[in-house]
């Protein structure tokens, strides 16, 4: 039992340290002078520290617009769809309405297609509403989702009539219940969802790299990305926005682990 | 009592309206950006459609023919389906043992499973670059890890037969910590009831994987094959970073195919036809694993 649990250790350490030695290495790389990431044997470590990546990184590409634009893209989405989501959720969940199944397989259909399958009409529509390297055209097309509103409806049948009915015979609109009763109700589910939208769009890359083509309008995984395609041998400076586009996410995720666990959990849980 | 009944009708009628409100904004979206482009994309297969030319003309089948000729498509088809057998059994089995060991009541599993799960909240295009330095034979630190027990110091994605590999590595290593949460969700609903029956008859450790374990993880499991070859199957991001189908189109995977001809050669008609090749292959390889996982049960 020792000898099993010592061996699990070792076997759990090994997976740790590859898992982490990529994150260090990309850490330590970006405070290496050009010299020092080219030396043969490389070391891990640096030899000098440098902050020279760092400096440069926003003068080579915009960075601070490409993380803006990271910021403003994935906000946008996350804040909207949780939004559109409950509300439909809500519709579902608990209100009984003429086609209401009709309009809920409608939803699960839309759960069905692929987003690549698409990528090249929507693309054209895009086209032909102006809206191609826009905020606008980055964001309206995500900003309700058929999982959201499943996984919410999914919540919100579970939440008891009673607060409601009260509610009701104080004679408040559908629309406080919704707000006032429900939402609070569901904030452990709201931000599971929300967490989920975040991360989705904070890393997505083909739909931002499809519908921005120019690099104002870039967000941080496909302007680093295109960067790196033109750029092939600036390794400090692409290491050192490597880490300034993680940061945020990871900072997140330390903070808000349970959610980002309980979403997948739950995504997995409903199959 | 006829006042009543009226207040009581206009009220729900106001219920229902409401309704409709409440899913109008979603549905529109929903109907706008999916559902009507899944129904263009399905036209735009018949046509030859370049969207720098304003005229498109109608062609039939000539380009699912075309396609059905393509020895890029079925090379895309090829690389799609070796990506996805080298991704989903391999990358499930070390989520799956992962998520037994941290799931014992040892030490520091709490740390464990927050480091084995870092690498799926990071976006995939970076996690590629960093991969693709750490590949790099010039500086790449594991390609000199590799040179210092005995391995030749290779360029990996500069190799036809070595890239996918890698590629495929760089996924199991990005994603398994996904498919360990579920799992791990999935083992945390099994009664320790089971176990414990399974112990007073006797039976050892593996014996009761294979007996209470594996059984009850069946729905998790499913779940778990069916999402990843999904996803497998839509591979793109790493692609396009690390290798960008090449060298020599041997990496060259269906999204990434579509996304040349749609993106780069502007042949959107074409691009549309192969689209729907992966939309019918995702469908139908769905309904099969569907099919299997309810025979089994």
């Amino acid at each position: 039992m020792k000898l099993t649990n010592s061996l699990i250790y070792i076997f759990l350490f090994i997976i740790a340290v590859v898992t982490l030695f990529p994150f260090i290495w990309m850490f330590f790389t970006s405070f290496k002078v050009e010299a020092d990431i080219l030396a043969y044997p490389p070391s891990l470590i640096p030899r000098t520290f440098s902050l020279r990546s760092y400096l440069e990184i926003w003068n080579s590409i915009p960075f601070f617009r490409l993380f803006v634009n990271t910021v403003i893209f994935s906000v946008g989405v996350t804040f909207i769809s949780v939004i559109l989501d409950s509300m439909a959720a809500y519709a579902f969940a608990r209100i009984d309405f003429p086609f209401k199944n009709i309009l809920f397989i409608i939803v699960l259909v839309t759960l069905m297609i692929p987003f690549q399958v698409i990528l090249i009409p929507l693309f054209k529509l895009l086209y032909e509403l102006n809206w191609l390297n826009t905020y606008l055209g980055l964001i309206v097309p995500r900003a309700s989702s058929a999982f959201g509103i499943f996984l919410l409806r999914q919540f919100f049948v579970k939440i008891p009539y009673a607060l409601e009915d009260a509610a009701r015979i104080d004679g408040c609109s559908e629309f406080t219940i919704f707000r006032k009763i429900i939402m609070p109700l569901s904030k452990p589910a709201l931000a599971t969802i929300a967490i989920f939208h975040f991360m989705y769009n904070w890393n997505d890359f083909l739909w931002p790299m499809v519908i921005t083509n120019s690099m104002s309008m870039r967000t941080l995984p496909v302007g680093l990305a295109l960067f790196r395609g033109e750029h092939v041998i600036e390794y400090g400076m692409l290491t050192a926005g490597a880490v300034l586009a993680l940061l945020p996410i990871i900072l997140v995720y330390l903070y808000a682990q349970k959610y980002f666990v309980q979403g997948i959990a739950l995504t997995g849980l409903k199959g | 009592m006829q006042l009543l009944k009226k207040i009581k009708n206009s009220y729900k009628l106001r219920r229902k309206l409401m309704a409709y409100l409440f899913i109008l904004p979603s549905l529109t979206i929903f109907i706008l950006f999916i559902l009507y482009p899944i129904v263009y994309s399905f036209i735009m297969s018949f046509y030859d459609w370049n969207i720098l030319s304003t005229e498109a003309s109608y062609i039939g089948l000539d380009n699912y023919n075309n396609m059905l000729n393509d020895s890029r498509f079925w090379n895309a088809l090829k690389n799609t389906f070796y990506f996805s057998f080298g991704f989903v059994p391999i990358g499930i089995i070390i989520s799956l043992i992962l998520a037994l060991f941290v799931n014992r009541k040892i030490k520091g599993k709490n740390i464990f499973r927050t480091i084995y799960f870092l690498p799926v909240i990071a976006p995939m295009s970076i996690i590629a670059i960093i991969w693709t330095f750490l590949l790099n034979p010039d500086i790449g630190m594991i390609s000199y890890y590799f040179s210092l027990i005995g391995l030749e110091n290779t360029a990996w994605l500069r190799d036809p037969d070595l890239a996918m590999p890698a590629v495929i590595m760089v996924s199991i290593w990005k994603e398994m910590g996904f498919n360990m949460v579920v799992f791990l969700a999935g083992l945390q609903s099994i009664d320790e009831s089971y176990y414990e029956a399974a112990r007073i008859d006797g039976a050892t450790k593996l014996e009761q994987f294979f007996y209470v374990t594996l059984p009850l993880l069946k729905s998790t499991t499913a779940f778990v094959v069916i999402m990843t070859v999904i996803k497998s199957l839509q591979v793109f991001d790493q692609v396009y970073v690390m290798t960008g189908g090449g060298p020599l189109f041997s990496t060259e995977t269906l999204v990434q195919y579509i996304y040349k001809l749609g993106f780069v050669n502007f042949n959107m008609g074409y691009g549309s036809t192969v689209a729907y090749a992966l939309f019918i292959l995702l469908l139908f390889v769905t309904i099969i694993q569907l099919r299997y996982f309810k025979g089994e049960e």
